[in-house]
């Protein structure tokens, strides 16, 4: 299903102009508004003028978590604080946060990326929506909320956490759809099961899964316990908030980009160049018709990498592959550049185990040491010794032949580690205390 | 013939164990007999209890990995070469033993040994016709 026809299938050539006038409109914009545009164009020594194609996007200058920081609280902002009618502030794990601001037609604009993106999961007003992203300064709450109520569908506005009483919800409302972050899911998935409830059995039939990294194992695990289809779901509060990217139901493989709001570019994370057509790289977007907030080329530190084939579904745009990883999350070790979400993948291909595990970098002497925590359930529990050892030493050699590094391997005990209902924080670095 | 043990899967970490004596004691459930295997990094407890049932339901409510096993428990005379005369014919037809655990009933007259084995029903053959007593289920739950 196609929420806007029109924009969504648009040739690709009839979108590419309409984005070099959205984004030569947009560098004009910020050029005169933000100081800080103004004097980093000028450092690069590019002017709004120099945009003649989409191709000279490359001469602007990249936005980064820093530059946000260095501009708390408003500084980015391109109208005033009476054309502002939202802010709301991403979770700062250090230091500040970072806030974001929306004007009216900002709001609209967001709630009709979020109605597009249920539309593709399948989604009309008929549905239910039950939606645990937690609402208040996170953006994913208000602007699920938002657009689900622009889809014309009905909203339970649950937020995060309580989840006992979300399970009543789930089984007494019957929503059709939920969203939330998929570790989140599991874990209710989890608790259900553990009241004795059969979780297949509710009305639920789509998942709008997004906020962290996950994995195709993961999906695999959430689909096959609760008996739905889950999707993934892309957005970050610097560019919008959830809704910038959003898997459609027919294809499954990739999320389509609204890029008639926002141009996606793919870099080496080390040198800043755009890599060739389908590598995999860190992205980076540039808004297109933001008015309060626009950003110009922000680095993501998310990894994935472009598919440009013709979807079945019908839309034209580029399709981004899951995230498989956060350039900041990634850990090197013994000069190995390891994503946890590679790790996961692992453990995921082990029958029996539970995505549930925990990361702890170390050093001895001048060694780097990485312990792998993971959860004993009892389908793999035995009560020989030697059964659990061959275990550890199983994940421990497939840990090695798929990602090259040694590990050691601990098992604990069930529940043991901590479930996350937002992003989840899954390796702990002792290096460099 | 066959015994029921339950496993339960403890980190190595002070508190473990009481967690678990913890839930049984609060259950009302009685241990007749265990054995502590562990590594550096865990431990696997296995118990003999008079309630196997509820003793898996309330240590599984408490968040354990709780296992079920079927053991086999020979009483043997409390004298020197009790134990020899058992392992003696085992080793002659065969029979490998995974581990086992012994207490001393509380007669003191004998000793009851548990053992884990691959083939369990040919153990209990074996030792049968070895003239040894192999105890039921509800006679060590009861012991």
């Amino acid at each position: 299903m196609i929420f806007n026809e029109e924009f969504e299938t648009l040739p690709r050539e009839a979108l590419e102009s309409l984005q070099l006038k959205r984004l030569k409109h947009i560098a004009e914009r910020v050029y005169h508004t933000v100081g800080h545009y103004h004097k980093k164009f000028e450092e690069a020594g590019v002017t709004p003028e120099d945009i003649r194609s989409l191709d000279d996007l490359k001469r602007l200058p990249f936005t980064t978590k820093q530059d946000l920081r260095d501009n708390y609280p408003f500084g980015l902002f391109s109208v005033p604080m009476t054309n502002i009618v939202r802010l709301h502030a991403s979770s700062g794990t250090t230091g500040k946060p970072t806030v974001v601001a929306y004007t009216k037609r900002d709001i609209e604009t967001w709630a009709e990326l979020m109605a597009r993106s249920f539309a593709a999961a399948g989604l009309t007003r008929n549905d239910i929506i039950h939606n645990a992203y937690g609402y208040g300064l996170f953006t994913g709450g208000l602007g699920a909320h938002y657009g689900a109520e622009k889809l014309g569908a009905s909203v339970i506005p649950m937020s995060g956490g309580n989840t006992k009483k979300q399970i009543m919800l789930l089984q007494d409302f019957g929503p059709t759809a939920i969203c939330c972050t998929p570790s989140y899911l599991l874990y209710l998935a989890e608790t259900g099961e553990e009241m004795g409830i059969d979780m297949k059995s509710l009305r639920l039939r789509v998942g709008i899964l997004g906020a962290e990294p996950w994995s195709e194992r993961m999906r695999a695990e959430i689909e096959g316990r609760l008996d739905i289809t889950a999707l993934d779901i892309y957005g970050l509060s610097e560019i919008m908030g959830p809704g910038v990217a959003m898997e459609c139901l027919e294809g499954r493989n990739g999320l389509h980009i609204f890029e008639d709001n926002f141009i996606v570019e793919v870099i080496d994370p080390a040198t800043g160049e755009v890599v060739p057509n389908g590598q995999r790289g860190e992205l980076v977007f540039t808004t297109l018709t933001k008015e309060a907030f626009p950003l110009i080329r922000y680095r993501t530190k998310d990894i994935s990498r472009l598919m440009r084939e013709v979807c079945r579904c019908g839309r034209n745009f580029v399709r981004m592959e899951r995230v498989s990883g956060r350039s900041d999350d990634m850990f090197i070790i013994r000069g190995v550049n390891v994503f946890p979400s590679q790790i996961e993948s692992v453990i995921m291909e082990i029958e029996g185990l539970e995505p549930h595990y925990k990361l702890i970098l170390d050093r001895e002497g001048s060694l780097d040491t990485l312990e792998i925590q993971v959860e004993v359930s009892e389908k793999i529990f035995s009560d020989e010794i030697r059964q659990l050892q061959n275990l550890e030493r199983r994940i421990a050699k497939d840990i090695k032949d798929y990602i090259g590094i040694s590990a050691k391997v601990k098992l604990v005990e069930p529940k043991s580690l901590q479930r996350f209902e937002g992003k989840a924080q899954r390796v702990i670095d002792k290096r460099n205390i | 013939m066959k015994v029921e043990q339950i496993s339960i899967f403890l980190e190595n970490k002070p508190g473990g164990l009481s967690g678990v004596t913890k839930v049984l004691k609060e259950a009302g459930i009685n241990i007749r007999a265990l054995s502590l295997a562990d590594t550096s990094d865990f431990g696997i407890l296995r118990l003999i209890v008079d309630d196997v049932t509820r003793a898996k339901k309330v240590l599984n409510d408490s968040g354990f990995a709780v296992g079920r096993t079927h053991v086999i428990a020979v009483e043997v005379p409390d004298k020197p070469g009790g134990l020899h005369s058992i392992l003696e014919l085992l080793t002659k037809n065969g029979i490998n033993v995974e581990y086992m655990y012994a207490f001393v009933e509380r007669s003191g007259e004998n000793a009851v040994i548990i053992f884990r084995f691959d083939n369990i029903d040919q153990a209990i053959e074996v030792l049968l016709s070895g003239g040894f007593t192999v105890l039921k289920g509800e006679q060590v739950y009861s012991l």
